[in-house]
């Protein structure tokens, strides 16, 4: 009877373990022992060559770059789209008119492939024909070369993915808000409690299983969203826009070393199974679940 | 009942037998190719196809459009190391050392086999075929190939005081030119530019031209070495740095490719360096008076020769390659080359191209179109080295750095040249 069972269990999970195992787990492994040999070419028979590959990590300078860059754009992605996602989902709860019309507006970027958005804002950006720059010319301004200057290249990313991200986190506050029981706040304001207050005793901690999820999605999309970089900077100009999954790629199908990417690879995985871990261990002491 | 059954069953029996006969004698093929200008050039290519077909029953080519010459590369790489390989394609003229280290392409010298075939392998413009020999044999065969060549508004030349049919021709020149035709309306900010080299995309072929013109080259034939840092060719970056910096003729730091075209089609900029295979669609579009013209020189005239070529796979039948051969022969043949030549603005790729009625008319009417093939004479190889990705990236980032103020042009050249040479001692 107990063998019965398990078989049946492992049966009915074997099509999704199989989807599990063949995308996540097996390449997981053939990556972490990629990283540890190396071949002149793809064709060539690789051999073990121990930490090498590693080596070559620390004395790249363009990972070093990259990994800096990927920091700072995860820092300035993260809290900033998360606050905007609360604030527009605050915003839109309630019941008065026009905020359909008002959710459809900041839900809009979400659909769009992020391809389209890039190609959009690749001529909102543009130095003398692009939008931005028009509308400050209207005012006097010479608008800079948002993408071309080195510093303004990754903010300028920034801003098109925080637009992007923004009303696809909404979505989830907004879900979260509607099932948060009116009583709650009907009592609080009995006892005379400002707005802010509302929020940050109330509102707030009740949000925290959503922002934790929200806050996961955010950290992996800030890693895993580089379509943006093949339309709008390529990286550039020089390497003050690469982010780690771009250099990966260039490495993997422009300088054809898949042993290089592989350690690329392992370092992504490694970077973002300990941010999840740090999140999950964190953040579950703070979140009431019902 | 029985008797219309078994009558049918013979019939569909006998068609689906004469079916497959008549499925095994055509031979199929897949080809990916790239598009890096813009226009609808997918559909000419198409339209090439469909010809060859039409000719040639037996042959079915599937032409797939597969993005710019980075991802054509990736497709074709994966679709030969999956079931379904494709037998030929057209890639970057670049990508030869590459390719033949990971053994996947055939040298063309292996397929002909007739005289006739001998001599269309010798028929193209020499100067296309340095990207695409190694060790003596021919690798790849020039399809879509230009030349950076000089694109100039003359309707901002006349009102600027210049003489429109008298582009600039060396290096003061364009200078002195380019001053003139830079604008600023009464705050200071500047309305037009005198001209626009485009530092994102594939800044180093544009440097190619600069080096070429300064008497150098970027490398070697087997690949194998890389001259950055050479005296001639800091110059040359410190000239396209002074164009923007010191003679403010050039919009400072980085200009984009992609949106460099559009730039010129607005009139923001009086004159753009691009490829010649943008110049049926400027021609198209453009609603003001303009010309085109070889780039200037300074020690010589110069630019490095750009695009893709035909490379046949390894991984196919003999059958599949004479057959690719055919197809390639027909894309490459006079007036196929004409046809696209005249579609498109890439040049004719051989000399008899060139010949035929219709690029005789089409240049008469349109001398523009002559200026890519005219530059053939001092035109050098594009920057193709082993591990070429790589290598150029070096060079990309050099020249962005440079152009970006974050170094100077002798510092990041040394940079590049030291980083290149580490790459290339595995290969030499």
């Amino acid at each position: 009877m107990h063998n019965r069972f398990n078989l049946k269990a492992w049966l009915l999970l074997l099509p999704a373990l199989s989807f599990l195992i063949a995308f996540t787990h097996w390449p997981t492994l053939k990556s972490i022992w990629r990283s540890f040999t190396w071949a002149k070419s793809d064709v060539a028979p690789s051999q073990f060559v121990g930490l090498e590959n590693y080596q070559m990590l620390l004395e790249d300078p363009v990972f070093l770059k990259v990994i800096e860059n990927n920091f700072w754009y995860a820092i300035g992605t993260v809290p900033t789209s998360i606050a905007l996602a609360i604030i527009m989902a605050l915003w839109v709860n309630s019941k008065i008119g026009g905020t359909s019309l008002l959710r459809l507006a900041f839900f809009t970027p979400t659909i769009l492939p992020m391809i389209t958005v890039a190609n959009i804002w690749l001529f909102f950006y543009s130095p003398h024909i692009g939008l931005f720059n028009q509308l400050l010319a209207l005012v006097g301004i010479e608008g800079p070369n948002w993408l071309g200057d080195p510093d303004l290249a990754l903010s300028s990313l920034m801003v098109m993915t925080i637009w992007k991200e923004a009303g696809f986190f909404m979505i989830f506050y907004l879900a979260a808000l509607q099932t948060l029981s009116p009583e709650l706040f009907a009592a609080a304001r009995l006892e005379g409690a400002g707005a802010w207050r509302i929020f940050r005793k109330i509102t707030f901690p009740l949000l925290m299983p959503t922002t934790l999820f929200v806050l996961i999605n955010a950290i992996l999309n800030a890693f895993k969203l580089v379509d943006h970089l093949f339309i709008l900077t390529k990286g550039g100009p020089n390497n003050e826009s690469n982010l780690l999954l771009y250099y990966i790629y260039e490495t993997a199908f422009s300088f054809l070393d898949s042993y290089y990417a592989a350690t690329l690879t392992v370092v992504m995985l490694a970077t973002l199974a300990v941010i999840a871990l740090v999140q999950m261990l964190l953040l579950d002491r703070k979140i009431h679940y019902r | 009942m029985k008797i219309l059954s078994k009558y049918l069953t013979t019939v569909g029996v006998a068609s689906i037998l004469g079916l497959s006969t008549a499925a095994t004698a055509a031979t199929d093929l897949t080809m990916y190719y790239p598009v890096a200008v813009g226009g609808s050039l997918t559909k000419i290519v198409d339209g090439m196809v469909d010809k060859f077909e039409a000719q040639n029953p037996d042959i079915n080519v599937n032409a797939i459009y597969a993005g710019n010459y980075n991802d054509a590369r990736v497709k074709a790489l994966a679709a030969l190391q999956s079931g379904s390989p494709a037998q030929l394609s057209v890639m970057f003229s670049i990508d030869l050392h590459e390719l033949r280290n990971l053994e996947a392409i055939v040298a063309f010298d292996d397929v002909v086999s007739t005289n006739e075939e001998r001599e269309w392998l010798n028929s193209f413009y020499p100067a296309l075929m340095e990207n695409g020999k190694a060790d003596g044999k021919t690798w790849g065969v020039p399809f879509q190939r230009s030349t950076i060549v000089m694109y100039y508004n003359k309707d901002m030349f006349r009102a600027a005081g210049l003489d429109p049919e008298m582009p600039p021709t060396s290096w003061e020149e364009f200078i002195s030119m380019g001053k003139k035709l830079t604008t600023k309306d009464d705050s200071g900010t500047v309305q037009q530019w005198g001209a626009m080299i485009p530092s994102t995309g594939y800044p180093y072929w544009m440097f190619g031209a600069l080096t070429k013109q300064n008497s150098e080259v970027l490398m070697n034939q087997e690949g194998t070495e890389t001259y950055f840092d050479k005296p001639g060719v800091v110059e040359a970056l410190e000239y396209w740095q002074d164009l923007g910096n010191k003679h403010a003729m050039m919009p400072k730091g980085m200009i984009e490719w992609g949106t460099l075209r559009q730039n010129f089609l607005d009139q923001k900029t009086a004159i753009m360096w691009h490829s010649t295979g943008n110049l049926t669609t400027v021609k198209n579009k453009a609603n003001f008076d303009f010309g085109v013209a070889k780039l200037p020189g300074n020690k010589e005239l110069g630019s490095p020769t750009g695009g893709g070529n035909f490379y046949i796979f390894k991984d196919s039948t003999d059958e599949e390659k004479k057959a690719a051969l055919k197809f390639v022969k027909f894309m490459t043949s006079a007036e196929q080359a004409a046809h696209w030549s005249k579609s498109t603005g890439y040049m004719g790729v051989g000399p008899n191209a060139y010949e035929t009625e219709t690029l005789k008319a089409y240049l008469k009417t349109f001398p523009p179109a002559a200026v890519a093939r005219d530059q053939l004479t001092h035109a050098t190889a594009e920057l193709s080295t082993h591990e070429a990705g790589r290598v150029r990236k070096f060079l990309d980032d050099a020249i962005q750095a440079a152009l970006t103020g974050q170094s100077s042009a002798e510092e990041a050249l040394t940079d590049a040249q030291k980083q290149a040479e580490r790459i290339l001692r595995r290969y030499k």
